[in-house]
């Protein structure tokens, strides 16, 4: 099964692209996004600044709709997710607005960015979480997150100076605030269950 | 629940080999990053930290092979210190998988590093690395900075030069007490203490650590986020989840 890794041209992603590949899938990571052709799924990778990446998705809008249209599954994982939603508070600029929302800084309160181990909670049970409990540790990186306008599309949360959402999903779109690939045996589930979902409709 | 406090092993590397000790009596290979690391992580370390101490700059190309086989391996994050001068050498080791790097006496030489590895990377990758030592001047007391592993006296107070690194974009502090470093008596509570009031991103507080109580004092008493230890591990005198239990029966939050 081979998944597309959108490479934004800013960081790394050795780490995205080992995991995929202790998974048993062939990662191929490119600058330039194909049509949904021979990929079973997308992933948008955690790393840059809001604005230039915004920027650069918004010029491969219309492809990435192609990619929703056809439930393609499409995983964004930290700014790869806070990208899919309207607005952020990091920078100027659009971002894709498939979630309805915008992206907000942490509070002042605690220490940002906010970097470690922090707990899950499981609000609604999905098959992205199949075998995740309730209060798994996952690690994050970030001093943003997103605030969706739509409750229901929240999987889970954790607490940092305030609740915020650590898994969204609608459909096939999912993004996961927290690196699966930096998060030790919870983190690898988390990715064998999205590519689970995306073997499965692959198949069909 | 909320952010756990997070312990990590520190691994010194020469030449591609991990120095110090023998660390797991049953390892194969006990001076193989890989090992150890995957070892480390199926203990329960939060991260690992890797210092290489190849002391000539032509075997230097080593770092970059065994920081990709250790990221290709390992399923949390790690940083990568030793030796990092320039955004490119900072470059080559993120793209080999390196989640951070951490810079010493080169943001000291030339502190606007720190900006510019923060402008290009992004500050969550960046660690700045302080090792500092107790000066007495009369009733005060000071800490001060050295550069080039401990060896040379820069002038420059730690909490000052702390929170420069955290205005110019680091954003971690690695703080190692170079009088506690290798005695096994304890954290420099006072030091940790001092620097962690001051500045508002996480601390990563080293040098000392003999005992699961020590760490315990610097994360409570001396405030700090996460604790870095070395021979601790080794021999599998205080294994992790022996630390770890340690802390959570005596109210710290853990991941276990």
């Amino acid at each position: 099964m081979r998944v597309f890794v959108l490479d934004y041209g800013v960081g790394n992603l050795f780490s995205l692209r080992a995991a995929l590949e202790r998974e048993g899938v062939e990662p191929i990571v490119s600058a330039e996004l194909p049509s949904k052709g021979d990929f079973a799924a997308l992933i948008l990778p955690g790393v840059g600044h809001f604005t230039p990446v915004a920027e650069r998705l918004g010029r491969i809008r219309d492809r990435l709709r192609q990619w929703i249209a056809h439930e393609r599954p499409i995983l964004g994982i930290c700014l790869g997710m806070q990208v899919l939603f309207e607005e952020s508070e990091e920078g100027v600029g659009c971002g894709l607005g498939f979630f309805r929302g915008r992206v907000v800084r942490l509070p002042d309160s605690v220490k940002v960015p906010h970097i470690g181990w922090n707990a899950l909670r499981v609000r609604r049970w999905h098959p992205l979480l199949e075998g995740i409990e309730d209060g798994a540790w996952v690690y994050f990186v970030h001093s943003y997150h997103p605030h969706p306008v739509d409750p229901t599309i929240v999987l889970a949360e954790a607490d940092y100076g305030r609740t915020f959402p650590a898994i969204v999903a609608r459909g096939m779109l999912f993004g996961a605030q927290f690196h699966p690939e930096k998060s030790g045996t919870v983190g690898r589930r988390v990715l064998q269950n999205f590519l689970t979902i995306a073997r499965e409709r692959w198949r069909s | 629940m909320g952010l756990t406090k997070r312990i990590i092993p520190c691994l010194d590397v020469d030449r591609g080999r991990v120095r110090k000790g023998t660390h797991f009596l049953d390892l194969r290979d006990a001076g193989d990053p890989v090992e150890l690391a995957s070892r480390y992580r199926d203990e329960g370390a939060d991260e690992l930290v890797f210092l290489d101490i190849t002391a000539s700059v032509e075997q230097r190309q080593t770092m970059r092979a065994w920081v990709e086989q250790v990221a290709r391996a390992l399923d949390i994050p790690f940083t990568v210190g030793g030796g990092i001068r320039t955004l490119e050498d900072a470059r080559a080791l993120l793209c080999s998988g390196a989640d951070k790097i951490s810079v010493n006496t080169a943001a000291l030489a030339r502190p606007a590093l720190i900006r510019e590895l923060s402008e290009t990377f992004g500050r969550q990758c960046v660690v700045v690395a302080i090792d500092a030592r107790r000066r007495a001047e009369g009733e005060r007391l000071w800490f001060e900075v050295y550069s080039h592993g401990g060896r040379r006296p820069t002038g420059r107070d730690a909490v000052a030069w702390a929170q420069e690194a955290e205005a110019l974009g680091a954003g971690e502090i690695l703080l190692t007490s170079i009088d506690q470093d290798g005695t096994e008596a304890g954290y420099d509570l006072e030091l940790t203490r001092a620097v962690v009031e001051r500045v508002r991103i996480p601390v990563i507080a080293s040098g000392g650590c003999g005992h699961p109580a020590h760490i315990f004092d610097v994360l409570t008493i001396g405030g700090a986020d996460a604790a870095l230890a070395a021979s601790i591990f080794h021999y599998d005198k205080y294994p992790i989840p022996h630390v770890k239990r340690f802390l959570r029966e005596r109210g710290v939050e853990v991941r276990l």
